[in-house]
């Protein structure tokens, strides 16, 4: 083999393996992508049931409840829409009404919101990144919301299947 | 008087740092020793005044002095001394200083033991070095000053993030530091063959210890912050494709093409533009990973910073010296002389696969990290990439790269013999295969691919046993002489025979925990018993009790099986005071290698308590694996090879002891 062959085999292996690493991601990209919204952009889009994203907002205040075997129901607003959640497990240490909930789901046929993970933050005042920017953008930001945001800041997951897929820290 | 020994410690190591830049260059250039070896006497004296700023700040965490507003953020009086002493990295002005320290002991390890280094490179090498050092202390010095005052100091600080009051603060960071940072001695040593325009195979086995060192910190951190996550999160997730994750992940990756590529250099003179390139980009995601975690642009745990001078920064930082190194070796590259030939089927080629598999992994990697970044700046919408994406991209270009690992040791240096050596690991094959059929007749349920995937790591365990066997002459030849064969073989040729064989070990665990595991998740009162893979777990009761700086429930869980008591295991809930928030304690009892875990929820109004049980199989192989990776790259480190026949053999024998 010349010196030229030998480079072009390893050029046209780096060429393969590019190509094929390349196929992969696009293919990845096209069925994995979760994509975020609120409340609100839910109700303009009109979502298809079944399809996955993530939805976040503020729980809306008296709209917990909690049923048999670790049901739970609740509401996640955004000021200017709600969309009722089902969840069935352990909701994360901080979750509370009023404060900001990302849940990652699909809508079902009754146009209720079935979430299978469910992260909320650890810190007091902190609100989860994607829903401050969200209620920013909406005119719904509360300064006190992210006072303390540059705290140390966890948000807790927590899910109902043994592996959330794209569950967050 | 502490904070303002330390703060003025630290500008100090800064005026050091700046003078280590600029005169050793000027002594290389007019050929001066003197001026060169400024160098290694101001990388000695800097890292004496980082380390005193170091302990400037332990000091003050540890006498809980609440005027300086570091500790009065992050400290409590009441917490625990290692917490208080684990809490000065716990923030970001502090882990910034570990940073800088983990760089500074570097740098005085290369001025201490690169006698052997020609002047000239020794002196680049630490000029570059300082350049990193410079423009980090300046980054602390006047965004992250971890010694301000406060002026009407408070009686009580606010406690440490509950979640990082752990022993896991206490090794993960270190541990992850001294890989990230130790990365930027290969950079240096890239740097500064570029400067000179000078390489050879000597330059490989220079850098190839420090690599290793790196990378072995590098893999025993990432092991540890995944157990970490595993035990304190309490919901027995162990890797989540997390931007900060993928963070550590990537120069791990880059790393580990690196050390292989060294190793082409070292031996055979070749891919030596290639292995220069590697050492710069490795770093480079080091830097990368340090934007990530530091300026707060991905909201996470480890994002303490939410500030955007800070991120902007260490952007300009990160824009400096990746910018700068890959134009100095877009530049450069082409003077350096190409060397060694070799065939496409050979160890070499071998190599090249590996490192080509590595860096498109590591491009994977980098996309899935990035691209939601660059979607919500330019198209200003919101995803997130996660597991299935990884899954789907990454782990197909892995498992390649697992496929082709018994291979590459076996085949020869510059012309191979596939055929040989695909019947020579014929057996590891067969093993192989025994497993997936094995594993096919014995799973209930879960993918498919699962028994595939155990074929798969047991091949690659066989392999590497197959490797040692083939050197040794085990079974060909008698048995006195595989002995006498197995001390004579090179300790490296051992080390990667155990970290390849830990590969396959970290595989095990993976595929058996994300396929086999169970969980029961309820309600329980006194009394209920939950059943789960064989165990009977009874919550015995639950108590109150209290710490040092929190309360905590324990719940009592008795276990066992077929009517044996086996193990109390007490799971808790602990609830911080002082920052009003609670975390899970998980519970683990380990039995072989797998292991039941149980976590709390909330206590409902009837006193019955939420619980979560995992059991899950062989999880412990997961971090298993890595801890023999990094034995292996021990094992490698202490190979006669590297400590012995440097250039200067007369002095080599202290020359490449890197940091223990």
């Amino acid at each position: 083999m010349t010196r030229k062959q030998r480079r072009m085999t390893i050029i046209g292996g780096s060429l393969a393996v590019l190509a094929l690493a390349a196929a992969l991601v696009l293919n990845a990209l096209r069925d994995s992508i979760v994509f975020f919204s609120t409340p609100s952009m839910v109700a303009e889009k009109h979502l298809a049931p079944g399809k996955r994203f993530r939805l976040g907002g503020l729980v809306q205040p008296g709209s917990l409840q909690r049923g048999d075997n670790l049901a739970v129901t609740f509401e996640v607003a955004d000021g200017s829409a709600k969309l009722p959640v089902a969840y069935k497990g352990i909701l994360p240490d901080l979750f509370r009404e009023g404060q900001g909930v990302v849940a990652e789901g699909a809508l079902d046929a009754n146009g209720v919101f079935k979430a299978d993970t469910v992260l909320a933050k650890h810190d007091e005042t902190y609100m989860p990144k994607d829903v401050a920017d969200a209620l920013k953008k909406q005119g719904h930001w509360k300064d006190d919301y992210g006072a303390k945001a540059s705290d140390g800041v966890k948000p807790a997951a927590t899910t109902a299947q043994g592996n959330s897929q794209g569950a967050v820290r | 008087m502490i904070a303002e020994s330390g703060h003025y410690a630290l500008v100090l190591a800064l005026g050091l740092a700046l003078i280590q830049s600029f005169v050793p260059l000027i002594g290389a250039r007019l050929r001066d020793p003197a001026l060169m070896n400024v160098a290694r006497s101001t990388a000695l004296a800097q890292l004496l005044f980082v380390g005193a700023s170091f302990a400037a700040l332990v000091m003050l965490h540890v006498s809980s002095d609440f005027s300086v507003a570091n500790v009065y953020e992050n400290s409590h009086s009441m917490k625990p001394l290692i917490y208080k002493i684990t809490g000065v990295w716990g923030n970001h002005e502090g882990s910034m200083l570990l940073w800088v320290s983990i760089l500074a002991l570097f740098g005085g390890l290369v001025a201490i033991f690169g006698n052997n280094l020609p002047l000239s490179l020794r002196a680049h090498v630490l000029a570059v070095q300082a350049w990193i050092a410079s423009a980090f202390y300046l980054f602390i010095l006047m965004t992250s000053n971890p010694f301000l005052r406060i002026a009407n100091p408070p009686i009580e600080g606010r406690d440490l993030n509950p979640v990082l009051q752990d022993i896991g603060l206490a090794v993960h960071p270190p541990m992850l530091y001294l890989g990230y940072v130790g990365f930027s001695i290969s950079f240096s040593f890239a740097i500064a063959a570029l400067i000179e325009g000078r390489i050879d195979a000597a330059w490989a086995r220079w850098v190839r210890p420090w690599t290793l060192v790196a990378w072995i910190f590098l893999t025993l951190g990432i092991a540890m912050g995944s157990y970490w996550a595993y035990y304190e999160l309490g919901w027995g997730g162990w890797w989540f494709w997390d931007p900060v994750e993928n963070a550590s992940l990537m120069p791990w990756l880059a790393g580990t093409a690196l050390l292989h590529s060294a190793l082409v250099m070292e031996k055979r003179n070749a891919l030596k533009v290639w292995t220069i390139l590697l050492s710069i980009l490795t770093f480079s995601l080091s830097l990368l990973g340090t934007f990530l975690v530091r300026s707060g642009v991905i909201t996470s745990v480890h994002a303490f910073a939410n500030d955007p001078t800070r991120g902007v920064f260490i952007l300009l930082i990160l824009c400096l010296f990746i910018g700068g190194s890959l134009s100095l070796f877009a530049g450069r590259a082409t003077s350096l002389k190409q060397g060694g030939l070799f065939a496409p089927i050979s160890r070499e080629g071998a190599l090249v696969l590996n490192n080509l598999l590595l860096t498109v992994a590591c491009a994977v990697v980098l996309f899935g990290t990035l691209y939601p970044l660059a979607m919500e700046v330019l198209a200003d919408f919101k995803m997130s990439v996660g597991a299935p994406f990884y899954n789907l991209s990454f782990v197909p270009l892995f498992a390649l790269l697992l496929l082709a690992v018994p291979f590459g040791p076996m085949l020869a240096w510059k012309r191979g013999d596939l055929l040989g050596v695909t019947q020579r690991l014929l057996a590891a094959g067969v093993a192989g295969l025994v497993a997936v059929a094995v594993a096919w007749g014995w799973a209930r349920g879960g993918s498919a691919l699962a028994p595939l995937a155990i074929g798969l790591g047991i091949f690659v365990i066989a392999g590497a046993v197959t490797d040692l066997a083939e050197r040794t002459g085990l079974f060909r030849l008698p048995f006195a002489t595989t002995l006498h064969r197995a001390r004579g073989l090179p300790r490296s040729a051992w080390g990667a025979a155990f970290a390849h064989a830990g590969l396959g070990v970290a595989l095990l665990g993976i595929v058996c925990e994300t396929t086999w595991n169970s969980e029961y998740i309820a309600t329980m009162k006194q009394n209920d018993v939950a059943h789960l893979a064989g165990y009977d777990l009874k919550l015995d009761g639950l108590f109150q009790r209290q710490g040092p700086n929190f309360r905590e429930m324990i719940a009592e869980f008795n276990v066992s099986r077929d009517g044996e008591t086996l193990s109390v295991m007490t799971p808790s809930k602990r609830s911080f005071t002082t920052r009003g928030s609670s975390t899970t304690e998980a519970a683990l009892l380990t039995r072989g290698a797998s292991q039941l875990y149980i976590s709390l929820g909330d206590v409902t109004a009837e006193g019955a308590v939420a619980v979560r049980i995992y059991h899950k199989p062989l999880v412990l192989l997961i971090w298993w694996g890595p801890v023999l990776m990094a034995f292996g790259g021990m094992l490698s480190l202490s190979d006669r090879r590297l400590r012995v026949g440097a250039p200067k053999p007369a002095r080599a024998k202290q020359s490449l002891q890197p940091a223990e």
